[in-house]
Formats: C-alpha cells, sequence, structure tokens
C-alpha cells in the first residue's frame, strides 16, 4: 500500500455517476457517494427506488442481469470494479452479500459455510474446520448448530438460516458485507438477533444494509442513504437524516413511515 | 505480496480459461440436436436423390408399380404413398372420434378414482411397444376380418387402420386433453351462468377454446400413424398393391423395413428415396404441429 | 352426447384391459425357468430368450449412458448458458423435430452413419446410438422442465461467493436437477424397451448370448426385435406371446414408476427441498 491509499482508508467503496438501466428504464440516476470503512449504512426509500439494484452493482452481482447496463465508476478501495483486470470473482470475495430471503444450499450446515473457502482454493480439513467454526461463531450460531453441522440447512428456523447465511458470507473473509432487508424474512425476535451481530460485525466489517424499517435504520446505522426514483437524494449521518433531513421529501419519507 | 498477486491473477487466468472451455462443451452439447437433425436431412437427401433420379421423379412418385426384384424393376410408389395416406386417413377418422369424446369426458366429466382410472388407462396404451400391437393385431384382428368380411386374408389396409387408430388414441387423447383442462374456468362459469347445461357448455365453450391444442393433437396423430412401422408390418400383408380395404398393402415405413435387409444397388438406393420422401411428409407435418402447438400454447407431452 | 362420451371413454378403457388380458392369457403359461434362462438352438429346436433379455439391457445401458451426459447437458446449455434467444429457439426447434421423426427413419439413418460411416458394423452400440438420438429431446426436456425449479437464490447466492458458473452449475445447480435426469432415464428405459423400428438395421437379429463388452460390438436382438423375428418370420406364437407378456409387465412397470417418480419429485419440491434429511 502507498501513503495514498492510507490517506483515503476511512472510504472504502466509492461511486461516481453511477447509472444502471435495465433495458430502457434507469433504475439509478447519477449517484456519487462515499462509504466508510467499518461503519454501518443503511439505504432507505421507497419499494423499487433502486436500493437492491445499487447493492447488486457494488459487487457486480447486477452481471447476472442480461438487460442490466451500467454507466460511473465504482471504486472499490481505490480500484475501478468494472475495470477489466478486476476478477468478479476475488471481488465478490471482498464483498460478501446476504440476501432478502435466508438461501442457505440444500447441503449440510458444515458444506454451506464450507461453500466460499472451497470456492477458492481451501481443501485442508483442518483449515476448513477452524474456518467453519470460527465463522458461525462470528454470526453468533455457532452454538446452536454445533451439534448439528452435518444436518441439511434447510432443517434450520429461518432466523438460524439467515445468520447461517452470514456466517456462509463471512468464512470467506471478506471486506465488506451488503445486506438486502436481511431481516425482514424474519420474526422479531431473530431480527432482534441480527441486529446484534449486524452491530458486532462492525467492529471488523464494512456493512451496507438496505432496510424498509426506519427503526432499525436508526438503530444500527452510522450514515443513511435516502434513495427516490433512482435518485440518490440524500446522504448523511444517521443522526441528522432522522432528526433534520435538508430535503424536504426526505422528511416526508421518514415522518410518513413513523407515523 | 506482490508474488502473491501475480499468483492470484494467473489462478484468474487460468480459471477464466477453465470457464470459456467448459461453456464451449455446453454449447456443442446444445448444438447436438441441431447437429442431429442436420445429420438425418443429410444423409437422407443424398441417399435418397441418386435413385429419383435414374428412375426419374415422375416415374418415381406417379409409377403405379413396384418391382423392385422382378428381371425388369419397376419403381413405383404411388400404391406406397397412398396407402400411407389412406391408411393415416382411416386411421384419424377412426380415432380421432374415440379420442375427442374420451378426452373430454377425462378433462371434464371424470372425477377422483374414475378420472386416475381412465388417465392411467391412456398413459398404458401409450406404453405398450408396437409389436405387442402387431402381435395382437396378428392373432385377434386379422382372423376376425377374415371370418367377418369372409376375406381369403384379412391382413390389409382395414387391419392397418384399426391398429393404428388405437395406436394414436393416447397421443390424441393426452394432448387433447391438456388442451382441455387449459380452459380458464371462468369462461365455463360464464356459460353455465347464463343456463347452459354442463355438456352444452363443453362444447359450446371449452372445445372451441382448445381447439387449437385439439387440432395439434389430431396432427401429432398423424405424424405417428404415417411414421408407424413395425405393427403395420406385421398386419398389413405388404404387398405392393394399390390401396384397398381388404387386399395386402405395404406403407412407405413398411416399404422400406421390408426390402432393406436384402436389398442392394438401385433398389436400396430406391428404398432411401422412399425414406426421403416419408421425411418429406414428416416435415410437413411437424411444421403443422408446431404451428398449432403455438397457437393453442400447449406442450407436446 | 354423454352416453358418446362414456363409450369413447370405455373403449380405451377396455381395449387396454383386452390387450393385457389376452396378452398375459396367451403369453404367461409360455414363461418358464427354461425359456428366460436359455439361448436359443436349431438342434434339437428349441427357444430360450436369455440372450435377447441380457441384449436389451445392454443396449439400456449404453444408451443411458450415452444419453444423460449429452441430453443434461443439452438442458444445461439452454437453461443456464444460453444468451441468444435465437440459439435456443433454434436448438428448440430442433428437439422439437428429432421428437417427430419416425423410428424406421432413425434406423435407416443409425445403419447409413453408425454401421456403415462410423464402421461399427450391425451391432448394439450402433443401436444404442441410435436410441440415443432418438431419446434425446425427451431427457434434454425433463432436465430443463427441473433445472427451471432449481431457485434463482441458490445460484445468486453461489456467484456473490464468488464461485465461477461451472462451479455453481456443479455443486448447486446439478444436485437440484438430478430428479429430472432419473425421470427422463426411466422413460427413456420405456422407449427403449418398446422399440423395434430403429433397431432392425443397427442392432440386428442374432440371438447368441455374449459379455457386455462383446455385446456392445456383436448384432444381437433385443426382446421386441426378438418378438418381431418369432411372430412374423418363424411363426413361433408361444415365444412371441411369451416376450410379449414380459414386455407388458416391463412397461407396464416402468411407466407406473415414471408416474410415481413424477408424483413423488413434485410433491418434494411442493414442500421445498428434502426437509426430511434432518433428523432432530
Ligand atoms: N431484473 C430487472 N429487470 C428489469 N427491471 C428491474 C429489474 N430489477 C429491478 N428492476 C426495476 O428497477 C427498479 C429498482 O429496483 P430495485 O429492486 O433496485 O428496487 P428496491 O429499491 O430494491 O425496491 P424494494 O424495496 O421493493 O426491494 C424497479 O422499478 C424495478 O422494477
Ligand atoms: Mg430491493
Amino acid at each position: 500500500m502507498n501513503a495514498e491509499d492510507k490517506q483515503k482508508s476511512d472510504t472504502i467503496i466509492s461511486t461516481k455517476d453511477l447509472n444502471v438501466w435495465y433495458d430502457d428504464f434507469q433504475a439509478l440516476i447519477d449517484v456519487t457517494m462515499d462509504i466508510p470503512e467499518k461503519s454501518i449504512t443503511a439505504l432507505i426509500g421507497p419499494s423499487g427506488c433502486g436500493k437492491s439494484t445499487f447493492l447488486r452493482t457494488l459487487n457486480r452481482m447486477n452481471d447476472l442481469i442480461e438487460s442490466a447496463k451500467t454507466t460511473g465508476s465504482v471504486l472499490y478501495r481505490d480500484q475501478d470494479i468494472f475495470h477489466s483486470s478486476m476478477e468478479v470473482s476475488e471481488l465478490r470475495r471482498h464483498i460478501g452479500m446476504v440476501f432478502q430471503k435466508p438461501n442457505p444450499f440444500p447441503m449440510s450446515v458444515y458444506d454451506n459455510v464450507a461453500y466460499g473457502p472451497r470456492t477458492h482454493g481451501t481443501k485442508s480439513r483442518a483449515k476448513l474446520d477452524d474456518i467453519v467454526e470460527r465463522s458461525l461463531r462470528g454470526a453468533a450460531i455457532w452454538d446452536e448448530v454445533r451439534d448439528k453441522l452435518r444436518q441439511n440447512a434447510l432443517g434450520l428456523s429461518g432466523g438460524q438460516q439467515q445468520r447461517l447465511c452470514i456466517a456462509r458470507a463471512l468464512a470467506v473473509q471478506p471486506d465488506v458485507l451488503l445486506m438486502d432487508e436481511p431481516t425482514s424474512a424474519l420474526d422479531p425476535i431473530s431480527t432482534t438477533k441480527i441486529e446484534e451481530l449486524i452491530l458486532q460485525l462492525k467492529e471488523n466489517y464494512t456493512i451496507i444494509i438496505v432496510t424498509h424499517n426506519m427503526q432499525q435504520a436508526l438503530r444500527i446505522s452510522d450514515g443513511t442513504a435516502f434513495f427516490l426514483l433512482g435518485d440518490l437524494v440524500e446522504y448523511g449521518s444517521t443522526d441528522i437524516i432522522f432528526s433534520t433531513p435538508s430535503d424536504k421529501r426526505t422528511e416526508d419519507y421518514i415522518t410518513g413511515r413513523f407515523g | 505480496m506482490t508474488r502473491k498477486k501475480q499468483n492470484t491473477m494467473q489462478e484468474n487466468i487460468k480459471r477464466k480459461r477453465v470457464e470459456r472451455i467448459i461453456h464451449g462443451i455446453f454449447l456443442m452439447l446444445g448444438l447436438i440436436t441441431v447437429g442431429c437433425v442436420l445429420l438425418i436431412t443429410i444423409y437422407l437427401v443424398v441417399s435418397g436423390i441418386p435413385a429419383m433420379r435414374t428412375i426419374g421423379l415422375k416415374e418415381f412418385l406417379l409409377g403405379r408399380k413396384w418391382a423392385s426384384t422382378a428381371a425388369e424393376p419397376k419403381y413405383g410408389i404411388l400404391p406406397f404413398i397412398l396407402t400411407s395416406i389412406y391408411g393415416t386417413s382411416g386411421a384419424i377418422l377412426l380415432g380421432v372420434p374415440v379420442g375427442f369424446f374420451a378426452a373430454v369426458y377425462i378433462a371434464k366429466i371424470a372425477k377422483g378414482k374414475i378420472k386416475w382410472l381412465l388417465q392411467s388407462a391412456v398413459g398404458m396404451l401409450a406404453g405398450v411397444p408396437s409389436v405387442v400391437y402387431g402381435l395382437v393385431g396378428m392373432m385377434v384382428l386379422v382372423p376376425w376380418i377374415r371370418k367377418l368380411f369372409k376375406v381369403p386374408d384379412g391382413s390389409g389396409l382395414l387391419a392397418s387402420i384399426i391398429v393404428l387408430a388405437v395406436m394414436i388414441l393416447p397421443s390424441i387423447i393426452k394432448v387433447s386433453v391438456t388442451a382441455l383442462e387449459a380452459v380458464p374456468p371462468e369462461y365455463e362459469e360464464a356459460s353455465l351462468a347464463l343456463g347452459a347445461t354442463p355438456i352444452e357448455t363443453y362444447f359450446r365453450v371449452s372445445v372451441p377454446s382448445a381447439r387449437s391444442g385439439i387440432a395439434a393433437a389430431v396432427v401429432l396423430g398423424v405424424g405417428r400413424a404415417i411414421g408407424e412401422a413395425m405393427a403395420v408390418m406385421m398386419v398389413a400383408g405388404n404387398a405392393p398393391n394399390m390401396p384397398s380395404l381388404f387386399e395386402s398393402v405395404r406403407f412407405l415405413t413398411t416399404a422400406v423395413a421390408s426390402e432393406m435387409s436384402y436389398s442392394s444397388g438401385l433398389q436400396r438406393q430406391a428404398l432411401f428415396s422412399i425414406a426421403l420422401v416419408l421425411y418429406f411428409f414428416i416435415m410437413l407435418i411437424n411444421a403443422a404441429l408446431n404451428f398449432f402447438l403455438k397457437r393453442g400454447n400447449v406442450k407436446k407431452l | 352426447m354423454k352416453t358418446i362420451m362414456w363409450i369413447s371413454a370405455f373403449i380405451t378403457c377396455g381395449l387396454i384391459i383386452g390387450i393385457i388380458v389376452y396378452v398375459f392369457a396367451k403369453g404367461i403359461p409360455f414363461i418358464s425357468w427354461d425359456l428366460l434362462s436359455t439361448s436359443p438352438t436349431y438342434i434339437p429346436p428349441h427357444i430360450g430368450i436369455l440372450p435377447d433379455i441380457m441384449n436389451t439391457i445392454y443396449i439400456v445401458i449404453a444408451s443411458l449412458v450415452v444419453m444423460v451426459p449429452l441430453g443434461a447437458g443439452a438442458a444445461i446449455y439452454l437453461e443456464e448458458y444460453a444468451t441468444n434467444q435465437k440459439v435456443v429457439a433454434v436448438i428448440e426447434y430442433a428437439a422439437e423435430t428429432l421428437s417427430g421423426i419416425p423410428s424406421i427413419i432413425y434406423g435407416l439413418v443409425g445403419m447409413l452413419f453408425f454401421c456403415e460411416f462410423a464402421g461399427l458394423r450391425t451391432s448394439i452400440l450402433a443401436g444404442a446410438l441410435t436410441l440415443v438420438i432418438m431419446n434425446l429431446p425427451s431427457i434434454m426436456r425433463t432436465t430443463q422442465e427441473s433445472l427451471k425449479t432449481v431457485p434463482q437464490s441458490y445460484r445468486e447466492g453461489a456467484f456473490a461467493l464468488g464461485a465461477g458458473k461451472w462451479r455453481v452449475i456443479r455443486t448447486v445447480v446439478l444436485p437440484g436437477c438430478v430428479d429430472g435426469i432419473i425421470t427422463g432415464c426411466v422413460l427413456a428405459t420405456g422407449r427403449i424397451l418398446g422399440e423395434s423400428a430403429a433397431l432392425l438395421f443397427t442392432a440386428g437379429f442374432a440371438h447368441t448370448l455374449n459379455s457386455f463388452f462383446e455385446g456392445l460390438m456383436s448384432p444381437g436382438a433385443t426382446l421386441t426385435v426378438a418378438l418381431y423375428v418369432y411372430a412374423k418370420e418363424q411363426g413361433e406364437f408361444g415365444a412371441a406371446f411369451a416376450i410379449a407378456a414380459i414386455l407388458m409387465i416391463l412397461t407396464l412397470g416402468i411407466n407406473s414408476l415414471a408416474m410415481w417418480l413424477e408424483r413423488h419429485f413434485r410433491k418434494m419440491r411442493e414442500q421445498g427441498y428434502p426437509q426430511e434429511k434432518t433428523k432432530e
């Protein structure tokens, strides 16, 4: 790392004039945003405003959608993620993702967590054992599944499945975790557990989370970005966005939801 | 650090190459069906054209006499073409009404156990090997026809038509049932609400809205009937006569099958030409089938 | 109207029952251990169908072994790789076309291509390869159907961990479409058991008993072809009916198995995924 890298080290992802189209429909319009390292950034906004699109652009999951076209730049640690020298699988190893609906693979708990490391070439049994345990502990689910490592992951409860998916994402030792409404399919108790977990993870990871739950954004996030119809309307510290938003639309949205 | 980075970069290049190779392999597998169709077409055309040339297209297609082993061989396949057309038409005439009414019954009236029973029966009929149809036709149908119509030999066009009608029944029923079951219930409810009886509703509303699917079923039956060889081989008698209900006849399919094993020279080439003619019919039928399937939005089973 | 429908349905039912009863009544008395376990000889005149049974097994195995990778691979290409809709349309049209071609034409082209051009001569292998082409569309379709039911979220989950396409297919997609492949294999087995026209000139009529690999390279009659030969050319109707009864039992069994499998797999799908695997 050179000196310049060090200076900028508090910004981990920065987007500039990011536009995304699905065929003719523009889902993101000139989004420019800097995301600080080891913090929790919440993305909020009404349905269809482009939150998921933004998130999926950051680890190039949108590559999987044929109709999606992207312009502008996304820098991850000052590297252009769209540059030809950027290997998608490497990028996704650094920028992991947790989905709205828990999506464990139909295999054992152990194999789920080991999937990522195996993908990236870890074969040694001892190492894998170690990674699996560490990741499951990291996702605060070790105690619940330590006796069920060989059982099919689909037998776990929804909340456990989601934490398993977080463990699976942690197993490749990512830098950033993208979470798309990770608690919207869960009951309140599981939600609380996951929120606590996210706050713990902040120590070591940068977290970008999409949520429809204003209280959740307020409870856990450091920064909040409000999207509307593909526009990044307002972005700043969560306290300020929720107390004294500078844009009328932000205020309407937040108060409307609180009411 | 830099060495590690270089290593991962090489890893990545290798990975990418592997992915590309695998993609290529799957592309080839994907194109296999296309390759097979081309292969079949090319083989049939290449091996079927020469005899047509030698014999003369008109002489071949419209010649009324087939005597491939005579001292002065004749290669006219009009009897086979007509037999195939008559045989198929007869099978359709006989099989379609039964299949159609049975399909309406299964799709709209039969419930629970009865429906399951009928559908299993159709499934089983579809699974019976053609040689078994041929055997039963040979041992049961042919003697019946001989006794019933007092003809010297029961095998011939009529026996073939009956066997073919039975053989196409399951395809006709299956596809028609699928088409009929896909009719939105609202249509039927609207008609029932206007005071029509269920039976009226089925025939005035359900059947017309499933007509493309039913047409597809009929065309599928045509394809099956015209392409069947073994069962027909066992009941048709196989003499190259012009078609007539109680005479021994030969179809396009059986013309190929019955002489292939001992043929040579021009005779063998002529058999390929017959296959080409058959293939031509099949392609026409396929095109029609696809047309109806698309319009009716039903899947072939 | 109702009467006509009822009669038609009754005819359908009656036909299959009639055929089954007739074939069993005529065939089962001729089935004996001796028939099933010996080869035929001219002197003394004796009929045994063991070689035909073995040939049938060989041809089923050989066909499935070649067909599964080809058919499943083609299905995977269509569902997972292909991006160009025109290419997909062409491939699917070709598959449709293949499934409409009569078996006698397959037999003819199989003879020209596999036996003569590829130099396999009349052999079980040539017959099996011919059957592979015939059954390709069907196994493609069943595999495609089940690939469609593999949840997209599995693929996304794996991609998000940095897995490449091939790894995703191998580890999370393929295990999910095994059921389609199995159904396809069972259906194909049923079809192969009943096939005769495509085999006459590709696999031939020999009744010699061979080991598997010997058998692949030698000509051999399957049960259906043997039935045809016994009934049509040798007038041995007892043996023909015995084979017919055996074939009926086999195809009925296999068709019910296919139906049961389809229902079973559908139920498993509806319940999510194999939850019963988790023991508390
Ligand atoms: N694959 C796609 N093809 C076409 N349009 C899409 C696709 N995915 C998303 N869109 C459109 O892009 C817009 C933004 O979608 P996106 O999923 O990013 O919204 P979102 O903010 O995540 O909404 P939600 O809160 O409902 O999840 C929507 O109008 C959506 O219809
Ligand atoms: Mg979303």
